[in-house]
């Protein structure tokens, strides 16, 4: 019953959203307060029904009803409970459902508490969210409804996937989903600012706060999905330049363009039609990887089984929806207003090669993760574009990034003063120059680009510090007028200098990492030791140990520093009994911000007696890879708490305007 | 400022803007031109690598199923077994731990090189995620071959020959 409940629902919130469109259409059309209020309920309505269907999924995995074919297809009754809620959004029916529930969350969000927005540019922005809505809320019920109930139900479900019963993966797809959707409102008033005919400082600040949100959220998801990399595959690494994760990579660089123009837009009312652009590319992106990640027309280590029809229609989705979007761009965006002008030497300046830069980048992983496609298509050849291109590629146009970014937020708007910011920043520059040299200097073996990179991580951090020493007026005033200064930063000023400051970071971590890991591997016998630089593992003993749903081998080791013990892992090796798959399950020791990364292999015969391969690596300072954008997060929640942020001041911005 | 910049602001801020992205677009269509050229790694299967003979060395990726009885463990951490797809097979030798989803009849990517001797030097074997998967390669070119016995359905192993008896 709960079930039919749901599929209708779900059903119910398709007409919703048809309604929400239309009613916000015709309240914009004869301007009317009662239809544009109308269209609002509707839009407050659909994430209701989309939020009781979503519930009666989740009711079907809970209680693993196994006459609904996705429940029967994608879990088990063994399956820990965590695992059969986050199961629901595990397939590909019920990530389509979190993709809609997000949706909807979206546009009832907009009519909720859009109360200062224009009548006019609220009820086009409910519109487009609402058409939205139907096109992925029909993909949803005519083509992968979660609801289809089977006529003979076996007895025993097929188990979600073991690689995906992780805690980390049971929460990457929600935050993912919030990115992505979360670029649709960003969308939606782009294509109303558009017919409207009007961009400018008010738009960019409603557009701002929304971007934020979706690129913290993306942030979040992707670094999850980054860390679920690092210690369920157990290769070690957390990066692999695959077409799934530059899926979500490449809505993350152009949001994070997006910030940074629309901040040009608000503050000085510059880049309008570029800014406008950007919003739209960032949903087309967002799309995109939807596309890409569950049409199966890459290879990934990532991809699903998936259903080439589904993907030839999410394909016509992303056609339609970008296509129409940047039709009306180049049909409208000429009579957009030109703003104000600026120097070559401004804080503008550095803001538009900012963008210039994140968005040939983006450009470059589009290619690489596009060209295989294309070539295919074009010579029936297989190829692959792997880490050597990014590296190639991405990796100068990022670095060029890195060495302007310090300078920016020194620079004074419309005009600045290269000579001070020179001033201001040769000190950081000297050390960051000396870390780099230092690292490549004392760490064996020695890698150029690697200390390059550690160069360029001290230079965000110190740049960071240095544009917070700027704003306090640190060692020139007295030091309790700068604290004063410190404690009333706006909130927006701390964003930044976090977001500035975890990039640092994760870019320091990252170049440590990839330049001065340690591994080894070996075949040990009980009471074998491997060797890793000056550390060593002895595996004293290996246990079977029983899961809720998997069997397991358990290596029981001590961990040395020279000859003192430092922690003792138990890395295990999982055979789950449905499906017949084995996992294994890292054990990693952290020590400070160094990981000691411990992979057990399968048992091997040698002479009779059964040994064990083992796998370790030392990671030097892997932990700041994931805190890094951890802080960067961090950063965009605490922009997004500035009062000014809020709609309120926009509304104020409008009345002033007025 | 100089006079050789245009008087009207307009025009110059239009000159700004294309000298900073004039580099900037050069710079990444050249890097990505360059790096297309250089380090894509081609994909083949045995019967398509025994055709393209790609030279020794040169890194590309050799996909298949995994013949049934072919993988042998040595004590000390090397493997060695035959990708096969349905005209044509290649011994492949790794060192080190195999994905968790290598089995005997799975379809799997080995990236590495061809040695001289023409046996295959993996640097890294991949399987998929999901044990119903096949790498879209391999899943490919086993349709060419009209080995493909549709979506979904488990992938065509030698295994189910061999392991009945």
């Amino acid at each position: 019953m709960i079930v039919e409940i749901g599929a209708f629902a779900l059903a119910f919130a398709l007409a919703l959203s048809l309604a929400q469109a239309i009613l916000s259409a015709v309240a914009r059309v004869r301007r009317s307060s009662v239809l544009a209020g109308a269209g609002q309920g509707a839009a407050i309505a659909a994430f209701i029904a989309l939020a009781i269907a979503f519930a009666s999924l989740m009711y079907a995995f809970v209680v693993s009803d196994f006459s609904v074919a996705n429940v029967a297809a994608n879990s088990h009754t063994a399956k820990p409970l965590l695992y059969r809620v986050a199961g629901t959004w595990g397939s590909h029916e019920g990530s389509m459902m979190l993709w809609c529930l997000a949706l909807t969350g979206c546009g009832a969000a907009v009519a909720a508490f859009g109360r200062d927005l224009p009548a006019g540019l609220k009820s086009l922005t409910i519109t487009v969210q609402g058409l939205l809505g139907v096109v992925f809320l029909a993909y949803t019920v005519f083509a992968s409804n979660p609801f289809v109930r089977i006529a003979n139900p076996p007895v025993e479900g097929r188990s979600l996937n073991p690689l995906l019963q992780d805690p980390a993966l049971a929460f990457h797809p929600p935050a993912l989903y919030l990115g992505y959707v979360g670029m649709s409102v960003v969308f939606s008033f782009a294509v109303a600012a558009l017919i409207e005919g009007r961009v400018d400082a008010a738009w960019a600040r409603w557009v701002r706060p929304w971007t934020l949100a979706a690129w913290a959220a993306l942030t979040v998801g992707i670094t999850l999905g980054a860390f679920w990399a690092y210690y369920e595959l157990g290769w070690g690494g957390w990066w692999f330049w695959d077409p799934v994760e530059n899926a979500s990579f490449m809505p993350w660089l152009i949001g994070a363009a997006l910030l940074h123009s629309a901040i040009v837009t608000e503050k000085r009312g510059a880049l309008t039609g570029w800014t406008v652009f950007l919003a739209l590319a960032a949903f087309s992106f967002s799309m995109l990887g939807a596309f890409l990640v569950r049409s199966g027309v890459l290879t990934s280590v990532h991809a699903f089984a998936v259903d080439p029809t589904r993907g030839v229609l999410l394909l016509m989705i992303l056609g339609v929806t970008a296509g129409a979007s940047f039709a009306l761009f180049a049909w409208r965006a000429p009579t957009l207003s030109r703003g104000g002008l600026f120097a070559p030497i401004s804080r503008e300046s550095a803001l538009v090669l900012n963008n210039i830069l994140l968005a040939a980048a983006t450009t470059t992983v589009l290619l690489g993760t596009l060209y295989p496609l294309i070539r295919e298509a074009a010579t029936g050849e297989a190829i692959s574009v792997g880490p050597p291109f990014f590296n190639l590629t991405f990796m100068p146009l990022m670095a060029a990034l890195i060495l302007i970014l310090p300078a920016g937020p020194l620079l004074a708007w419309k005009r600045g003063d290269l000579q001070g910011v020179i001033q201001r920043l040769w000190v950081a520059a000297l050390i960051a120059l000396a870390c780099g040299l230092a690292a490549f200097a004392l760490i064996s073996p020695r890698k150029a680009f690697s200390a390059a990179g550690v160069a360029m991580g001290a230079w965000l951090i110190l740049g960071a510090l240095v544009e917070l020493a700027e704003r306090t007026r640190a060692f020139r005033v007295s030091a309790g007028e700068s604290w004063r200064r410190f404690v009333g930063l706006p909130r927006g000023a701390w964003g930044m200098t976090l977001a500035h400051l975890g990039l640092g970071v994760f870019v320091l971590g990252a170049c440590f990492e990839t330049g001065w890991k340690v591994e080894a591997a070996q075949t040990l016998p009980i009471g074998g030791r491997l060797a890793l630089g000056e550390y060593s593992l002895v595996l004293d003993d290996i246990r079977g140990v029983d899961g809720p749903n998997y069997e397991a081998e358990r290596g029981l080791m001590r961990a040395f520093k020279g000859e003192k013990l430092i922690c003792e892992p138990t890395p295990e090796r999982r055979l789950y009994s449905t499906g017949g798959q084995t996992t294994s399950e890292v054990s990693i020791c952290t020590r400070g911000l160094d990981h000691l990364y411990v992979v057990l292999g399968e048992r091997r015969d040698a002479a009779g007696q059964p040994v064990w391969l083992v796998r370790a690596y030392w990671n030097p300072l892997a932990l700041l890879i994931f805190l890094g954008p951890a802080i960067m997060a961090v950063g965009g929640l605490v922009s997004l708490s500035d009062r000014r942020m809020r709609l309120a001041a926009g509304r104020r911005l409008v009345e002033a305007a007025a | 400022m100089s006079g050789w910049l245009p008087k009207s602001p307009k025009a110059r801020r239009r000159l700004y803007l294309i000298a900073a992205i004039a580099p900037v677009l050069a710079l990444a269509a050249g890097l990505t031109l360059w790096g297309l050229s250089d380090s894509i790694s081609f994909f083949y299967t045995p019967a398509q690598a025994a055709a393209a003979k790609p030279p020794p060395g040169r890194s590309v990726q050799l996909g298949g199923l995994v013949q049934p009885g072919s993988v042998v463990k040595h004590p000390d951490g090397r493997v060695e077994f035959v990708v096969a797809d349905q005209q044509a097979t290649a011994t492949v030798h790794f060192s080190g731990d195999l994905p968790d989803l290598f089995r005997e009849g799975q379809g799997i990517v080995a990236t590495g090189s061809f040695r001289k001797d023409g046996e295959f030097e993996a640097r890294q074997v991949l399987a998929k995620h999901d044990e119903r998967y096949m790498p879209r390669e391999v899943s490919k070119a086993l349709k060419e071959q009209g080995e493909w016995r549709g979506e979904g359905s488990p992938p065509p192993s030698y295994q189910t020959d061999a392991a009945q008896p």
